[in-house]
């Protein structure tokens, strides 16, 4: 199974080699066979006698991350979907893309998202599973941005990428916490070890944290918004990942853990009023919308609310009907969204207030459309599939348990009046995407191009699809017992049992269809009339205004925090490098009581040092108050030679000499640049500056002086010195220790000291040497 | 007596950052030079001051003063003034190539 998922993504390394001989042979028929041979190999799963099947491949055995496959009745159902609408659109894509784009690029990023997809269904271990969950979302944000001369595209993907990569990386961290709760990264394991997750106080904080990353990939309320943004991309892709494959990723996460969370009471709250509240926004904004790809994004954002609320009501004929739901939808969703890239090809626009009437030139399209829409809206006639799984979910939503607690108990009441107001809903906006385009008056002089049906190769994938509606909704219980069963075993734990019927007799679900037929009926003959509420609801008010909000906000915030600090003036990163060094020392030393004075070890105070101090003190003091370079440098070489004569004092012969050396060589070095830097004065700060500097300073220098005093106060253990004082002489042969210590115990010091001083040396003379002309920089 | 150097050294230091908080290079190097005194003295100071005689070993002497710190010091010195002398240079240089020595003018460009 490891080389199932990964061909798509093995070869298409040899895309790019194969796209160049594009003038004799389009790219993807070469691509058709990589979904077909996988689709084949999938389908020989198929059957009422299917036993999930395992397998495992080593990747990181130490940290428990290796590649293991599971196969089971969801994984085959998605498995299936994604070869087989993979193929589909691979084959409309050969019509719908000309030769002159960048094939290479588009038939990569397919493959990559499709090995990414069958990774993610196919996966059991969680980690493996993150790893092409993420790869999903990088592959969309590729397609989405395919033309990316496009300024709409750019913005799409960026969003799509931001939002799913949120959600992903929040699910890492409730991945995390389950495998730390559970001490495995297999799904299965954690599945039958559900109480632990179950008794864990860690449990809601996982299960929040991965119902985000499923939210956010299945474009949920309020993270819905970046798919109608992503309609930018082709309408292949639109159609296969932004409809069929990847924004149900999140659904088959939730389906995965839900025989793991199904009993917990909030689960059910929020996954079904997530589902619930997404089905009615979706719906409600897709008859708002006027373009077509747009329509169908809206409508698929409430078609996926409407399977995440069946997956939240945890009982098994929900279940059933979710999974029923999710290949229902996959099917009409897909002929509907390449029945209006074929409209877009045909007649250059997607926008339905230009279009209408094009029943007449475009008739097999038209009749494609019909079944699509009909079954999405729901229609009672038994050879639509979308009407079987639309009257389970009414029947689901009658049949909910009674809840637990106060929020439970009231959405067991208004859930199933909000199913049939967002059922009105899609009702309404599947015969106004079929008659506002197909119908109705004929603007063919408006058209950038003269309308005509589409070639027989472009319409063969839509065809095959609306075939799959129609077998579907004739013989629902061919595909009940092969593997709907199977994959709603998965979801549930347990066998489940359905038979798929289309009358029920005059049932209150069937009943709440009818009211569905006739309240939406009615709806769109006077869709004009009310078509002014949305001005009132959402009006000016949306989500995506909220996200770009955000998006600007932090960038301005951003900027606005970065320019108040970063000004670039040195001054100011040397005072808040030295405060913070003075604050976290401080409260370091307060909180673990640092500070002590012992006086106990302390030389004899005499006059000649104290005197020898003073100067020093004066003359450091004073080099902030001289006004002339003169007088600076002259004072900073009354500091050095005092300290050249503390060395003598306190019998540090070689470093009284250094210093005197150096001191003088300094002060010579100061003198000859001298003349060439510009005097001192007039270059006064603010009152506030200086005393904030002094603040700063003073500070600091007390704060060493009381670090110096805590550290000699506290006498931890003796010197090593005994050992150089010993063996100077008979090891080192000399009797000057501190030059022995230099030159012998301690030599690499000194090596690198010299090395450091020819550096300088080295550096000094080429700044003066080399003279780059002005403009030739 | 410990505790007067390092009040000496504290001032130094204090000193020291009050120079390199200003406008003008000359301060700043000036700053950098009372940072490496500072920083000698301190560590003279933990080696504990005056303990006997100069660390030269002659007969019938038996205590010394810890030859180790100023070993350190004799190398951080030379070090300190590599690096003045650099920097000294550097100043002059950067003061005649853009006709200031003010920080608050040399600030870079924006784009970097």
């Amino acid at each position: 199974m490891l080389y199932i998922v990964l061909i798509p993504l093995l070869l298409s390394c040899i895309i790019p080699f194969i796209s160049k001989i594009k003038h004799k042979l389009h790219t993807g028929l070469f691509v058709f066979l990589i979904p077909t041979v996988i689709f084949i190999y999938f389908i020989r799963f198929v059957g009422t006698e299917f036993e999930p099947v395992r397998q495992s491949y080593n990747w990181i055995p130490s940290l428990g991350i290796n590649f293991d496959f599971y196969l089971d009745g969801l994984s085959l159902l998605f498995a299936l979907l994604i070869s087989g609408i993979g193929a589909l659109v691979v084959l409309y894509s050969i019509y719908y893309l000309d030769k002159g784009e960048r094939l290479g690029h588009f038939y990569v990023y397919l493959l990559m998202f499709m090995s990414a997809m069958l990774g993610v269904v196919l996966s059991d271990n969680i980690f493996v599973l993150y790893t092409f969950w993420e790869l999903t979302s990088i592959s969309s944000f590729l397609l989405i941005g395919y033309w990316h001369f496009k300024e709409k595209s750019r913005y799409g993907a960026l969003k799509s990428m931001l939002i799913t990569i949120f959600g992903g990386l929040s699910m890492f961290g409730g991945f995390i916490l389950l495998s730390v709760m559970t001490g495995t990264t297999s799904i299965q394991v954690m599945i039958q070890n559900a109480e632990v997750i179950m008794n864990s106080p860690y449990m809601p904080l996982a299960l929040g944290f991965m119902l985000i990353g499923a939210f956010t990939k299945s474009a949920q309320f309020p993270f819905h918004i970046w798919l109608p943004d992503a309609m930018e991309a082709p309408t292949p892709v639109s159609a296969y990942l932004h409809s069929a494959t990847m924004v149900k990723a999140g659904l088959f996460l939730v389906a995965r853990f839900s025989p793991i969370f199904a009993d917990y009471e909030w689960f059910f709250i929020i996954v079904s009023v997530a589902g619930i509240v997404t089905l009615c926004w979706g719906s409600y904004m897709a008859v708002h919308q006027t373009d077509l790809k747009a329509i169908l994004a809206f409508s698929t954002i409430s078609q996926l609310g409407m399977i995440m609320a069946m997956l939240g009501f945890g009982t098994e004929a929900a279940a059933f009907a979710a999974v029923f739901h999710i290949l229902c939808h996959a099917t009409f969703k897909g002929s509907l969204f390449m029945v209006a890239g074929i409209v877009d090809h045909e007649t250059g626009t997607r926008d339905i207030r230009k279009l209408g009437g094009l029943m007449t030139f475009m008739p097999m399209s038209a009749a494609l459309a019909l079944f699509g829409t009909f079954s999405m809206a729901g229609i009672p006639l038994p050879f639509l599939n979308g009407f079987y799984s639309k009257e389970m979910f009414f029947q689901s939503t009658l049949d909910l348990p009674a809840g637990a607690n106060v929020v439970a108990t009231f959405l067991v009441d208004i859930i199933p009046y909000l199913a049939v107001f967002g059922s009105i809903f899609t009702f309404v906006y599947s015969l106004y995407f079929l008659f506002g385009t197909f119908a109705g008056k004929k603007q063919v002089d408006q058209l950038p191009k003269h309308p005509h049906e589409a070639p027989i190769g472009m319409l063969l994938s839509p065809f095959i699809l609306v075939l799959g509606v129609i077998l579907i909704g004739l013989f629902p219980n061919a595909f009940n017992g092969t593997f709907i069963a199977h994959a709603a075993e998965a979801v549930a734990g347990s066998a489940v049992v359905e038979n798929i019927k289309f009358w029920h007799g005059l049932s209150p679900a069937f009943q709440m269809s009818l009211a569905v037929v006739a309240i939406g009926t009615i709806l769109v003959s006077t869709r004009r009339k009310w078509s002014k509420v949305y001005t009132f609801v959402p009006g000016g008010r949306s989500i995506n205004n909220i996200y770009d909000a955000i998006i600007s906000k932090l960038d301005s915030w951003s900027r606005r925090i970065t320019t108040f600090y970063m000004t670039g003036s040195l001054r100011l990163y040397m005072a808040i490098i030295l405060s913070t060094i003075m604050l976290v020392t401080l409260s370091f030393m307060l909180v673990t009581d640092g500070f002590t004075i012992n006086s106990n070890d302390l030389a004899p105070v005499r006059l000649t040092e104290i005197a020898v101090v003073l100067v020093i003190i004066a003359a450091a003091i004073g080099t902030i108050f001289a006004r002339q370079n003169l007088a600076a440098i002259l004072i900073v070489g009354v500091v050095g030679y005092g300290v050249s004569l503390l060395f003598v004092i306190y019998r540090a012969p070689d470093l009284a000499l250094t210093q005197l050396v150096v001191e003088t060589v300094s002060v010579a070095l100061f003198l000859l640049c001298f003349y060439h830097l510009p005097n001192l004065r007039n270059k006064k700060d603010s009152t506030g500056t200086r005393l904030t500097n002094g603040i700063v300073s003073i500070g600091f220098g007390t704060l060493m002086t009381l670090i110096g005093i805590s550290a000699h106060s506290s006498d931890w253990f003796g010197t090593i010195s005994d050992y150089f004082l010993k063996t100077s002489h008979s090891l080192g042969g000399g009797d000057n220790v501190v030059n022995v210590i230099l030159v012998d115990m301690r030599g690499l010091d000194t090596l690198f000291e010299i090395t450091v001083l020819g550096i300088a040396a080295l550096a000094i003379y080429s700044l003066i040497k080399i003279k780059i002309k002005k403009g030739t920089k | 007596m410990e505790f007067i150097i390092l009040i000496l050294a504290g001032v130094l230091f204090a000193t020291a950052i009050y120079n390199l908080l200003q406008k003008q290079l000359l301060r700043i190097i000036i700053g950098t030079v009372l940072l490496s005194h500072g920083a000698h003295l301190f560590i003279l100071t933990m080696g504990k001051l005056k303990r006997g005689e100069p660390p030269i070993l002659a007969d019938g002497v038996s205590e010394y003063t810890d030859p180790l710190p100023q070993a350190l010091i004799l190398t951080s010195i030379v070090i300190s003034f590599g690096i003045t002398s650099l920097l000294l240079v550097l100043a002059y240089r950067t003061a005649t190539e853009n006709n200031t020595d003010n920080m608050e003018q040399l600030r870079g460009n924006d784009n970097e």
